[in-house]
């Protein structure tokens, strides 16, 4: 074996630009196949809720009493019709819509508010911390279903109810994730440093605290999508939430429930979506951390 | 902004002035007696820093010289105490706190932790003279230049991430960082502790370059008695949250005064084969902060402690001439056999 090396071959040595952060988190994340089959699984149902009205095969709220709770597969109703003879597939497609909308606005509200909460506790410490953490654990009293559901029980039905119902379920669990990496980040040197070099409290949030909190709140705010989701679906269930005929999946499971007997596949076709959606953003949630989840 | 010329630097001026400060941390809790339990990290210290010079400050584990640089640059506020940085209070309408933290900087012994993992070398050390009105563009350039001065290409590494960075390297980007304001006094608080010998080496060289060259005064924090003698002008010895000794590095070294002192030197590695010793100097860890011993603190642990060291609170004196040093034993008429009755 010719162990000599021809040093021309040698490449000189470049000195490229290092990939940052949110670029070497992405490199990770497209190895991890699970999470990018979640990914995209993701990404279909945000553009099935998006394209929904333009794409569905028939009118999701034409009902018909001939053709009430026809099989999976009969012609023209691919998936069957409902307990009023409406096509399953348009509306399970429509139902995208608002059962995201449920799931992830609430979420994201939380994320603003929570992410604000647990980086003023967390960096202020002291009092402040005080005051705010010991007012969220109140919330923790109370089990987060029982919560949503008298939340949204006081406040009437709705959807617009229902969503403050849940921004608020959700805004405890986010804060105090957010106090948590807050804390660590708050006591490294370089926010010290930071001080030391004289600049307001503001911008160190902003520069040094900021970067590197929200990748785990993020991570923990996308695996609530899912419990927001299904918790939505249950008040649409209890007619807290979306009103009939809107096409949304817990409220669907309700009606349909009648037809457990006679119909149970059709029956459980929304709860399969459910299931799909909120393991993909489980699955999603998971891939995020773990590509997150460097020393550094 | 026309600013008045400014005089040349007298030597030896006085430039940073302790008085009197004192840390105290609270405990939960009370002690037995009723008072409020605390940690005395620094119990009174009384210290001068001269222009242009190298102070060394050495002291066992939990001794408070962190505490010490932490007061020093006002990241914790002081129980009791004031710093007079040249000749203004800090903190006071004459020197706010951003005015003193623009002409003081520090170096952390964790190199890891004092980056910021998000941010690139470069706009790490950006953000200090961009805190205080530097355009954008101007602040990146000085940032190029301090890597360059430090001994970092700023072509291949101003873009960098720290992780990317070995131990010895990061640690000259803190330095780099801390020169970016420009500061007239660096404290460097076991700056080079924590890098391998031959690292550490040539970072020491780097920051004595670096003081010549910007006319810089540093406060040398380090456990590390080598590395003192080899950097410092002078020495101050901590015992407890208090000073024990503080002279000029040679007499120190060469004539010190105070046993712990003493005792320290001891226990130094040594090349020479008849002086090596096999015996620990100093036994048993010091005394806890919480419950100091009465008198001078150090007598538990004194070869040559008295009955009335153990109710005599030695004060920082010269006594019989040479280096102010905190003992009894030199501190004349204070009833310890080896100091002299009545001066």
């Amino acid at each position: 074996m010719n162990i000599a090396v021809d040093s021309t071959k040698i490449p000189a040595p470049v000195f490229e630009r290092s990939p940052g952060y949110w670029s070497s988190v992405w490199r990770r994340f497209r190895r991890d196949r699970v999470a990018m089959a979640a990914a995209s699984v993701v990404v279909g149902l945000l553009l099935l809720a998006l394209l929904g009205p333009w794409i569905v095969p028939a009118d999701p709220y034409q009902s018909s009493m001939l053709n009430r709770l026809k099989p999976i597969g009969t012609p023209g109703f691919p998936l069957g019709t409902d307990e009023l003879g409406r096509d399953m597939l348009s509306r399970l497609m429509l139902g995208t819509r608002l059962s995201l909308f449920l799931g992830i606005t609430p979420v994201l509200a939380a994320f603003v508010i929570g992410t604000c909460l647990g980086l003023l506790a967390g960096y202020a410490g002291g009092p402040v911390n005080t005051v705010i953490m010991r007012t969220i654990d109140v919330f923790y009293a109370f089990p987060s279903v029982l919560l949503a559901i008298a939340l949204s029980g006081a406040l009437g039905a709705g959807i617009f109810n229902s969503l403050l119902s849940l921004t608020i379920v959700f805004v405890p669990p986010i804060a105090r994730v957010a106090e948590s990496v807050t804390t660590q980040v708050r006591n490294r040197d370089f926010v010290e440093a930071a001080r030391a070099s004289g600049a307001h409290a503001f911008t160190i949030v902003r520069v040094h605290v900021l970067g590197n909190v929200l990748g785990p709140i993020f991570v923990y705010a996308t695996s609530l999508i899912a419990v927001s989701m299904i918790l939505a679906s249950g008040l649409s269930f209890l007619g807290l939430g979306v009103k009939p005929p809107e096409p949304e999946w817990g409220l669907m499971l309700n009606t349909l429930r009648t037809a457990i007997y006679t119909q149970p596949w059709i029956a459980a076709l929304p709860g399969v979506m459910i299931f799909i959606t909120s393991i993909s953003f489980n699955t999603l949630s998971d891939g995020l951390r773990s590509a997150m989840d460097v020393k550094q | 902004m026309s600013a008045a010329p400014q005089p040349p630097p007298a030597a030896g001026r006085t430039l940073l002035e302790v008085r009197g400060l004192v840390k105290h941390f609270p405990l939960k809790g009370k002690r037995i007696d009723g008072s409020p339990a605390v940690v005395r990290a620094v119990d009174g210290i009384d210290f001068q820093v001269r222009e242009g010079e190298t102070l060394g400050v050495v002291g066992e584990s939990g001794c408070g010289k962190s505490t010490a640089a932490r007061l020093l640059m006002r990241l914790i506020e002081p129980t009791a105490g004031e710093v007079v940085f040249d000749g203004m209070g800090v903190g006071s309408r004459d020197l706010p706190l951003k005015a003193f933290r623009r002409q003081v900087q520090m170096v952390f012994q964790d190199s890891y932790s004092s980056l910021n993992p998000r941010l690139t070398i470069e706009d790490s050390i950006a953000f200090a003279p961009r805190v205080h009105g530097t355009p954008a563009r101007e602040s990146v350039e000085r940032a190029r230049d301090l890597l360059a001065r430090v001994g970092l290409e700023p072509r291949r590494y101003a873009e960098r991430y720290p992780h990317e960075l070995s131990g010895g390297q990061r640690q000259r980007v803190n330095i780099a960082r801390a020169l970016a304001l420009q500061p007239r006094v660096v404290i460097l608080d076991e700056a080079t502790s924590a890098l391998d010998k031959s690292v550490e080496a040539q970072v020491l060289n780097l920051l004595l370059d670096l003081k010549d060259a910007f006319g810089l005064t540093y406060v040398f924090i380090s456990h590390d008695l080598h590395v003192v003698r080899y950097i410092s002008d002078r020495v101050m010895v901590m015992y407890l949250g208090q000073v024990a000794e503080l002279g000029p590095c040679e007499s120190l070294f060469h004539e010190p005064r105070h046993p712990y002192t003493r005792a320290l030197l001891a226990s130094m590695p040594t090349m020479d084969p008849d002086r090596r010793t096999e015996e620990a100097p100093l036994a048993g860890d010091p005394p806890n902060p919480i419950n100091p011993p009465s008198g001078c603190r150090f007598h538990t642990r004194c070869a040559f402690a008295e009955p009335v060291c153990a109710s005599r609170p030695p004060t920082l004196g010269s006594g019989y001439g040479g280096h102010p040093v905190s003992c009894l034993m030199h501190e004349p008429g204070s009833g310890h056999s080896a100091a002299r009755a009545g001066a």
